[in-house]
């Protein structure tokens, strides 16, 4: 139910972020989704992959600065309403959401959500709860 | 709580009667003794006599490194040859080597300042004093070893170098006193458990440890690696040796023999006395020692005085452990600011990488201070907010610690240049 999701830190300079995706490029490793949190130094890359534990070992061969975070993958359906009928569940089980970041699956039929929580255990359990499918994490990696 | 010698817990007022009488003396010896001085001396406008209060102290003429220097080797030494019985002498590796003279009598003061220290550590005749100091030139050796035999407990003469055997020797001979680096310190207990030896096995109960700045979190380490106490000690071979300072057991500053040296703490820029309390650079005035005395000498160490009364009974004035050099000395808006202070801090912040650098410019005609700080594995966050918290943490302790404002940005691993000799620390891109 959790997925992992792989950070990279990166300095604010020109070619930083090509530099990584060639990285993963040249290991063979897909990006299924990313965002990116930017400051005016510094900006953190949230990258989910299709082979995490690949991806941390090539760039940290590489010396970038890494870290992986367990996330929630959710499908919900591509329509207006869609994001904000998600949140209603965890919303009301007082979750608080840390960022979150959404791409749209191959089909075109549903969203895919990507939650940062705190308590992921109760997230889970809420949206479960809310009728709502979180994804397994190697569906999550081949989408 | 014991002491070596009474001197050390003698009341405020009569102790300071000592100095003077003392400070008094030596400045009108020097005048006498050694040209280099009457010159000084008379180009401040002192004469023998002159020195009527400890306030006085504040207008006569700083004593500097490159004076040594210029009179090497002998020149500054303030009695005939025939009465030197020890010299010593620096490495000499930034510069000639500073050369020091002892005459007999220094030599007993010294062996009793020293004494001090060990009893200031726990130390009794019944202790095997492990001296793991060079012997040679360098005072650190045989400065101890004097004062080992002078308070009557055992010294081993180990001198530096070959662990193993020093830690063999420790186990066999049951020595219950180290005397090194902190560096050699956490070497040694790697060694031990290298070689298998066992904490039961030897006896060590505490370290008598200086000769290079070291932080607290490095206290620790020794403290729990050899489960000991550490002591720090200072001492410059220019103004004495070891022995000048050391820690009691409050471990809450270095308690400075002021019936031999007069400690004051400086703006290096302006030379003016600071107030009690602030940072800036020490400066010794010897007022009892023959061979080699001097006045108001610039050791270009950073410190503050704590004039606080020490629960140990111990009247003399506390110096903080140094705290950095003078001699990469920035001023940014006004403030000195040291880049090995900005060091110290972030060695206390967990995690850290221990690459910095400090980047100053001048923006809008202020004066902008940058530390750039790489961010390890173990202090990456991927929420923008921790990192933010990260910045926020090292800039409030770096400002709190130098007393000016700092701008903090991390930066990528292996991004701060490596050089191979000394690390560049600083960049300036200021024009002025």
């Amino acid at each position: 139910m959790k997925v992992r999701q792989v950070s990279v830190f990166l300095e604010n300079k020109s070619g930083r972020l090509y530099e990584v995706c060639r990285c993963l490029a040249d290991a063979g490793v897909n990006i299924r989704a990313l965002s990116i949190a930017e400051t005016a130094d510094y900006g953190v890359l949230r990258l989910i992959v299709s082979d995490p534990a690949k991806a941390i070992q090539v760039m940290t061969e590489n010396a970038f600065t890494v870290s992986e975070t367990e996330v929630i993958a959710v499908e919900v359906p591509d329509e207006p309403g869609g994001l904000a009928s998600v949140l209603a569940p965890l919303y009301d089980a007082n979750v608080n959401i840390e960022y979150l970041y959404c791409f749209v699956e191959k089909s075109g039929k549903s969203a895919i959500v990507v939650f940062r929580v705190e308590q992921l255990d109760e997230a889970i359990r809420a949206l479960q709860g809310g009728g709502y499918t979180v994804m397994r994490e190697e569906d999550v990696y081949r989408i | 709580m014991d002491y070596f010698n009474p001197v050390e817990a003698w009341e405020r007022e009569r102790l300071d009667d000592l100095k003077l009488q003392r400070l008094r003396a030596t400045v009108d010896r020097l005048y006498e003794a050694v040209p280099f001085y009457r010159e000084r001396l008379d180009e401040a406008g002192f004469e023998p006599g002159d020195v009527k209060s400890l306030e006085d102290l504040e207008r006569l003429p700083f004593t500097y490194k490159d004076d040594l220097r210029d009179n090497y080797p002998f020149g500054l030494f303030a009695v005939p040859m025939r009465d030197i019985v020890r010299v010593h002498a620096s490495s000499g590796t930034t510069g000639k080597s500073t050369v020091v003279g002892y005459t007999a009598d220094d030599i007993q003061v010294w062996a009793d300042l020293v004494a001090r220290t060990i009893v200031a550590a726990g130390g009794t005749a019944d202790d095997v004093v492990h001296v793991s100091y060079g012997y040679g030139l360098f005072t650190g050796g045989l400065g101890l070893h004097y004062g080992v035999e002078k308070m009557g407990a055992t010294a081993l003469p180990m001198s530096g170098g070959n662990t193993k055997r020093q830690v063999r020797m420790m186990v066999d001979f049951g020595s219950t006193i180290l005397c090194c680096t902190p560096s050699y310190a956490l070497n040694i207990a790697e060694v031990m458990i290298e070689m298998g030896v066992g904490r039961s096995q030897v006896k060590l109960k505490s370290g008598i440890l200086g000769a290079e700045p070291w932080s607290d979190e490095m206290r620790r380490q020794i403290e729990e690696e050899l489960a000991i106490s550490a002591h720090d000690i200072y001492g410059l071979s220019e103004v004495v040796g070891p022995g000048v300072s050391i820690e009691c057991s409050e471990k809450n500053g270095l308690h400075v023999f002021e019936d031999s040296f007069i400690p004051e703490v400086i703006d290096p820029e302006s030379g003016r006395v600071l107030p009690p309390g602030e940072r800036g650079e020490l400066v010794f005035t010897n007022i009892n020692k023959e061979g080699l005395a001097l006045i108001r000498y610039r050791t270009r160490d950073i410190s503050r005085l704590f004039h606080e009364p020490c629960p140990c009974g111990r009247t003399h004035v506390r110096m903080e452990r140094i705290t950095g050099r003078t001699d990469d000395m920035l001023i940014i808006r006004g403030v000195n600011v040291f880049p090995s202070q900005v060091e110290m801090v972030l060695m206390q912040v967990p995690g850290l990488a221990p690459h910095y650098q400090l980047v100053v410019d001048r923006v809008e005609n202020l004066d902008v201070l940058e530390v750039q700080v790489e961010v390890s594995p173990e202090m990456f966050s991927d929420e923008i907010k921790r990192l933010e918290e990260l910045e926020k943490r090292i800039r409030d302790e770096v400002q709190s610690y130098l007393g000016v404002s700092v701008r903090v940005r991390l930066m990528e691993p292996r991004s701060i240049q490596r050089s191979e000799g000394k690390a560049i620390r600083v960049i300036d891109k200021r024009k002025i």
